[in-house]
């Protein structure tokens, strides 16, 4: 029930956007998003995006694990 | 697929499972509740149970709608149905929900009654809009990540003066009943595997309360395999240390405030309900929403008159317990005989995030030890 999938904004159209999720676009509400720009990836649940993913933040995630593999490589 | 590829990369699962195996104290247990079913299912289809080591153990909690709504709800909505003649919408998850007197949704949909699954909430809306004749009726389930597009289609509906729809409004809060979880105390719980989708709207400060009155560690963990290691070597670490805080894994979709539009639309259109029930926990004061008085002409149990139907659980069946943290799901006689996805006896079984279908999806084969 609350799964939400990130999906990519490929178009906006007043409280609404198409989204592309793996090859399939689908129309999304974006009421519940003060701001939202195309390109933007979003997560998507039951017709509504939630909420914006924060590129910088996933970034800063997977640098962490791309460091914990280097180093139990010396380890 | 982007943000979901990257957090299931194999090689840093087993980075971050060797970190844990270095951590923990072998001369204790790590007793993780992991409060939604997401979570409950990526730990058993990506095999990261089989990653850990023996005295981490996870103990499924109480976050699955379907599971912990009561089968009472169900029967009332199925009468309606009914004797009505309404249409009724709702998300698949709840179709197969054994209600009363082995009757379900999808049953009352055969034997004729207009009942229509629905994939977004707005599709309930255009329902309405195409059969103004009749009465359509969304039958409203979900925590508090599926509440702000409930709220969303009722403000919707009152501004195009849409007569002929209303909601059954069962949306229920996550806070609440982590605090009745740690109170209750039947699960012995060290740390909590936090919320993902559902602290997006409501923020991680949402469980500070709870964090400090129960002295416990709580990681707002993302529904992603690495997501969920991650927050636990966060947990082994806090419990390590002795710590009860809140920290957040999800950082790249949970701030501390929440998403505050969504908030404000809820607030805006539910206010508190003083009691409802719970499967599994029983009735919780202020636990779940309502419709506010503004909104009335379009709540359902303002409508019609909505029965309150008491059910008996299934003969056998341990969702409760299960749904408590008491008792893992293999521990249940009916578990994969007489209960299997295809004809489920308890909703834990239904769901896609269930615990029981977890298990039978996942891991039936495997031998686990009861929880306590």
């Amino acid at each position: 029930m609350c799964l939400a999938v990130p999906a990519k904004v490929i178009e906006l159209h007043g409280d609404s956007a198409i989204v592309e999720l793996d090859g399939i676009k689908k129309e999304t509400s974006t009421v519940l998003l003060d701001e939202v720009a195309v390109g933007d990836y979003v997560l998507l649940h039951v017709g509504f995006a939630l909420e914006r993913i924060d590129p910088i933040e996933a970034a800063k995630t997977l640098k962490l694990f791309d460091e914990l593999k280097e180093l139990d490589k010396t380890l | 697929m982007k943000y979901v590829d990257e957090f299931r990369d194999g090689d840093s699962a087993r980075v971050l499972a060797q970190l844990i195996k270095r951590e923990v104290n072998p001369d204790r247990d790590y007793r993780l509740m992991e409060f939604c079913g997401g979570h409950t299912h990526a730990i058993f289809r990506f095999g990261i149970v089989d990653l850990m080591p023996d005295n981490i153990r996870f103990i499924h909690g109480p976050g699955c709608p379907v599971c912990v709504l009561p089968a009472g709800r169900i029967e009332a909505a199925i009468k309606l149905a009914e004797e009505h003649d309404v249409i009724l919408c709702t998300y698949a998850d709840l179709m197969r929900v054994p209600a009363g007197k082995k009757d379900s949704l999808l049953k009352a949909k055969a034997r004729g009654a207009d009942i229509r699954m629905i994939y977004s909430a707005t599709d309930a809306l255009g329902i309405a809009q195409a059969n103004r004749d009749k009465q359509v009726l969304f039958f409203a389930i979900g925590f508090e990540t599926t509440t702000p597009p409930t709220a969303a289609i009722l403000k919707i509906a009152k501004a195009m003066e849409l007569s002929n729809f209303s909601v059954f409004c069962n949306h229920v809060l996550t806070p609440p009943a982590m605090a009745h979880i740690l109170d209750a105390g039947d699960a012995k719980i060290d740390a909590i595997l936090g919320p993902s989708h559902v602290s997006t709207i409501i923020g991680s400060n949402a469980y500070a309360a709870c964090s400090e009155a129960y002295g416990i560690p709580i990681v707002i963990a993302g529904f992603e395999p690495l997501d969920v290691i991650q927050s636990t070597l966060m947990l082994v670490r806090q419990i390590n240390a002795g710590t009860a805080a809140i920290e957040n894994q999800y950082t790249r979709a949970v701030s501390k405030s929440g998403n505050k539009k969504a908030q404000a639309m809820m607030a805006e259109v539910f206010e508190m309900r003083p009691l409802f029930e719970w499967r599994g926990l029983g009735s919780l004061p202020e636990s779940a929403l309502q419709i506010r008085p503004e909104y009335a002409d379009f709540d359902a149990e303002q409508r019609f008159s909505m029965p309150t139907i008491d059910t008996a659980e299934i003969k056998g069946c341990i969702c409760p317990a299960v749904l408590r943290g008491m008792n893992n799901p293999d521990e249940c006689k009916l578990f994969g005989t007489a209960c299997t996805p295809e004809d489920p006896k308890g909703a834990c079984m239904v769901s896609s995030e269930g615990a029981c279908a977890a298990y039978y999806s996942y891991g039936r084969y495997r031998n686990s030890e009861a929880i306590t």
